[in-house]
């Protein structure tokens, strides 16, 4: 659940679509996504289109295939459970190959495999071509509270330093035989968590003081300026443009 | 619990990130009073301890291994604001960074890993504390038990919302039991590492643990087996499990019958709020209607007290820190 | 006598447990000057440091930089004019990247745009790390991150250059370039260091602390050579160091 996130979604790349705003890319992504999750389930002519689009921008941000799909496995337990629901679901039977399968669930596993999907393609895209230091100034400009996204950088900064210490801790306790296989032989692992916790918050005291030294005040000073020409914006509207007039579409010829 | 964009439908991804937006939107105010110009490296650095912790593999059983959520461990040691903020901002940039958890689940996703585990369970902690020895072992045990209870709750907050907005025709029962005596299991690992591992706090820097601020702690307490606690645990969350099964089978048999001998089933039921409020998937099967409704209504109410509780604590803890930062 | 860049007054410290970690530390130190803070660990050094611009301030005694005393409104100038440089660089390379950590400190005094860059560029030259501004800093070596760390605080144009431990964890190569960086640095320094071979080449006067106190403080060569003093505060003078200059 919380592992497999070592490595962030960046894809070094001079495309277009890498040089967008980040601020553009977060609304363009965000409102697409919204549109697909609102496009009725049986318009599959949209989401159909939907991917072509998404798949057009891919080719134009020159993100690999197959990393796009190998990304996509984060939504792989959803995946199994809408291919379940065929047969658990309730309601009315129909027969597919022989089997009789619950039709709503037909429909359900579709809804969620193809909104599943196309929302997590879009994130995978939006990461693969915004560092996100940049996905957080550009949710600066997006007016999100400078604390949390200074909360977020700080996070970002830090992670591979305290995982660093953790692994350094579990390879100290393995050196020293410890390969517990039972949840009440866990202790160490919990012991060494409380270790790190109390590493963590002293090194917070220290950068809060270095933060001082440098004549911090409490308010992070604004370091950029990035702004994004009219064009940039007319470019980046067109995902979402597209995305919502297909979902209006679906639900008018419903 | 990561949702993928779609797993819920509209209505209540916006009623969610309302919800969510609200509360954490308390909390983040709260941590800022308190800490002042000290919480962004405070708090940065404790997101990516919690993004670490859940990173980590502990073993379960036979070679098996459990990951962390970490919310009640966050508020039982940075307090229930910094902590609701803190693992928020870890679902956020998970989402974001990773694509783990759809943009738009993100409403429910903060509700059920944030919310409910940081905020609902500080304020199960807080009752806890009360009835616990005032020994850091007794404030361990504390966590550990509201740990446990926060992944339960957390799972039935998710059943809640697809009591509302469920896009499968899986009926809340089914998704109810399914849910909850997985997350009974998964929240007797979490308890026990929680506690563990509040505990090594305790011993080394009390001051840190927001949970015992105030608290004069004896450093004894009494010695328990690990694997008696587990095993006594697993015993308790056995039982729970099968009476939460027995709700979620759907035959006449169990709590069904007694329901409908007790007339707590009614049929034919044509209430035309519920139609509309509730997903048509959600509340499939005349005869278990409305013992999925009471259920749901139980345990919403009990969540939603133990979440405006943690709030209201928030609101009300306006005290400023011991130590004043320079 | 001109107006020393740093002058302590009789500086005393207790922790809230009672501790008291300094005992009345007098310290005067003009421009220009290299000055090497030696003794055992547990002295207070960094504890004094800490003081210098005011990130402890509960200690009593009077502190002033280049003629400004310490309170509460100098603050803010007062840690520009002293430019602290951690132990741990990691501890306060905290931005994204290279380019902004530079920025930081004299984008809290108010600058912006092209002056804010220029600050940072020729900063940044002055350490050799030019190249590395767009970087991350948790991508590049300690050498790197130790000179980037000195750049943030040179980019605030600092009066004094507090260094703690400077040449720890360094690699002799890395060693050898900061050492040689610092010789090039127009400006007084003021160094903790534990490497009795890097002080003599560095500095010519040096404080030995010890319990709190400031128990010898002279020109460096005579510090280095008087064994008796070197061993009773835990310390040893450079290999092959006979009390010559």
């Amino acid at each position: 659940m919380g592992a497999g996130h070592a490595h962030a979604l960046y894809v070094h790349e001079h495309s277009p679509v890498h040089r967008l705003p980040p601020h553009v890319k977060i609304v363009s992504a965000v409102a697409f996504v919204v549109a697909v999750a609102v496009t009725p389930r049986e318009a599959l002519w949209a989401f159909g289109i939907d991917a072509i689009a998404l798949l057009t921008v891919r080719g134009v941000a020159r993100i690999p295939m197959r990393f796009v799909l190998a990304r996509l496995a984060v939504i792989l337990p959803f995946v199994a459970f809408a291919f379940v629901l065929p047969f658990v679901g309730e309601g009315e039977k129909t027969d597919v190959l022989g089997i009789s399968v619950s039709e709503e669930g037909l429909w359900a596993m579709w809804n969620i495999l193809a909104k599943a999907t196309l929302g997590a393609a879009t994130s995978i895209l939006l990461a693969a071509t915004t560092e996100v230091p940049r996905l957080l100034k550009g949710f600066e400009r997006l007016r999100v509270p400078r604390l949390l996204t200074a909360i977020a950088s700080f996070m970002l900064r830090y992670l591979e330093v305290i995982t660093g210490e953790l692994r350094r801790m579990r390879v100290a306790m393995a050196a020293r035989g410890y390969s517990p296989r039972w949840i009440w032989q866990a202790k160490p692992i919990a012991t060494s968590a409380g270790a790190l916790f109390i590493r963590s918050y002293e090194r917070g005291e220290r950068i809060h003081a270095a933060m001082l030294a440098r004549g911090f005040t409490g308010v992070m000073p604004d370091l950029y300026a990035d702004t994004a020409t009219r064009r940039q914006w007319l470019t980046a509207t067109a995902l979402p443009l597209l995305g919502a007039t297909l979902a209006i579409l679906g639900w008018v010829l419903r | 619990m990561h949702a993928p964009d779609g797993f819920l439908n509209a209505g209540t991804a916006v009623a969610t990130g309302a919800v969510s937006l609200g509360a954490v939107g308390v909390a983040l105010r709260q941590t800022r009073d308190v800490l002042q110009d000290r919480q962004i490296p405070l708090a940065g650095v404790a997101a990516a301890f919690i993004f670490a912790a859940q990173m980590v593999n502990f073993p379960v059983a036979a070679g098996t291994t459990g990951h962390l959520l970490g919310g009640a461990l966050a508020a039982v040691l940075l307090g229930p604001a910094m902590g609701a903020v803190v693992v928020t901002v870890v679902v956020v940039i998970q989402a974001l960074a990773f694509a783990d958890g759809g943009l738009t689940a993100l409403g429910y996703n903060i509700l059920n890993m944030a919310v409910v585990t940081a905020i609902g369970g500080w304020a199960v902690f807080v009752l806890l504390r009360r009835v616990m020895p005032k020994t850091v072992n007794g404030l361990s045990l504390a966590a550990g038990l509201a740990a446990a209870t926060s992944v339960v709750m957390s799972s039935m907050a998710f059943s809640i919302e697809w009591l509302f907005g469920a896009t499968a025709p899986v009926s809340f029962a089914k998704v109810f039991g399914a849910m909850v005596t997985v997350h009974l299991l998964i929240g007797i690992g979490e308890g026990i590492i929680t506690a563990l591992a509040v505990r090594s706090v305790l011993s080394v820097r009390p001051d840190l643990v927001k949970g015992a601020e105030g608290m004069d702690l004896e450093p004894a307490g009494r010695k328990r087996s690990l694997r008696a606690l587990t095993i006594g645990g697993l015993a308790v969350a056995f039982v729970i499990a099968t009476v939460v099964a027995q709700f979620a089978v759907d035959d006449p048999d169990g709590l069904e019958r007694v329901a409908t001998d007790t007339g707590f089933a009614e049929s034919g039921r044509d209430s035309t709020l519920s139609d509309t409020l509730f997903s048509d998937y959600a509340t499939q099967g005349l005869g278990n209607e409305a013992l999925s409704l009471a259920v749901a209504g139980a345990t919403g109410t009990l969540i939603t007290l133990a979440v405006g509780w943690g709030l209201f604590a928030i609101v009300r803890d306006r005290r400023r820190p011991a130590r004043s930062p320079v | 006598m001109s107006t020393p860049v740093i002058a302590v007054d009789g500086l005393q410290f207790s922790y809230p447990d009672g501790t008291k970690a300094l005992g009345g530390i007098d310290l005067h130190i003009h421009a220009g000057e290299r000055v090497a803070v030696l003794g055992p660990n547990g002295a207070g050094k960094t504890t004094m440091a800490l003081h210098l611009n005011g990130i402890h301030r509960s200690g009593t005694g009077s502190i002033a930089v280049s003629g400004l005393p310490l309170d509460d409104d100098t603050l803010g100038e007062i840690r520009r004019r002293i430019g602290l440089v951690f132990q741990d660089p990691d501890d306060q390379l905290f931005m994204p990247t290279v380019r902004e950590d530079v920025a930081f400190g004299p984008a809290n005094l108010g600058l912006r745009g092209d002056e804010l860059e220029d600050r940072v560029a020729t900063a940044l030259e002055a350490v050799g790390m030019s190249a590395l501004a767009g970087r991350a800093p948790h991508h590049l070596s300690g050498g790197e991150r130790r000179r980037i760390a000195i750049a943030t605080v040179l980019a605030m144009e600092p009066d004094l250059l507090v260094l703690d431990e400077p040449t720890s964890n360094l690699d002799p190569g890395s060693r050898r370039e900061l050492i040689e960086l610092l010789g090039t640095l127009d400006i007084t320094q003021l160094v903790i260091t534990h490497d009795m071979h890097f002080a003599l080449e560095v500095c010519t006067r040096a404080l030995v602390m010890n319990g709190g106190l400031v128990v010898a403080d002279g020109p460096i060569q005579d510090i280095l050579g008087d064994e008796a003093l070197l061993r009773t505060n835990r310390l040893e003078p450079p290999y092959g160091y006979s009390g010559s200059a």
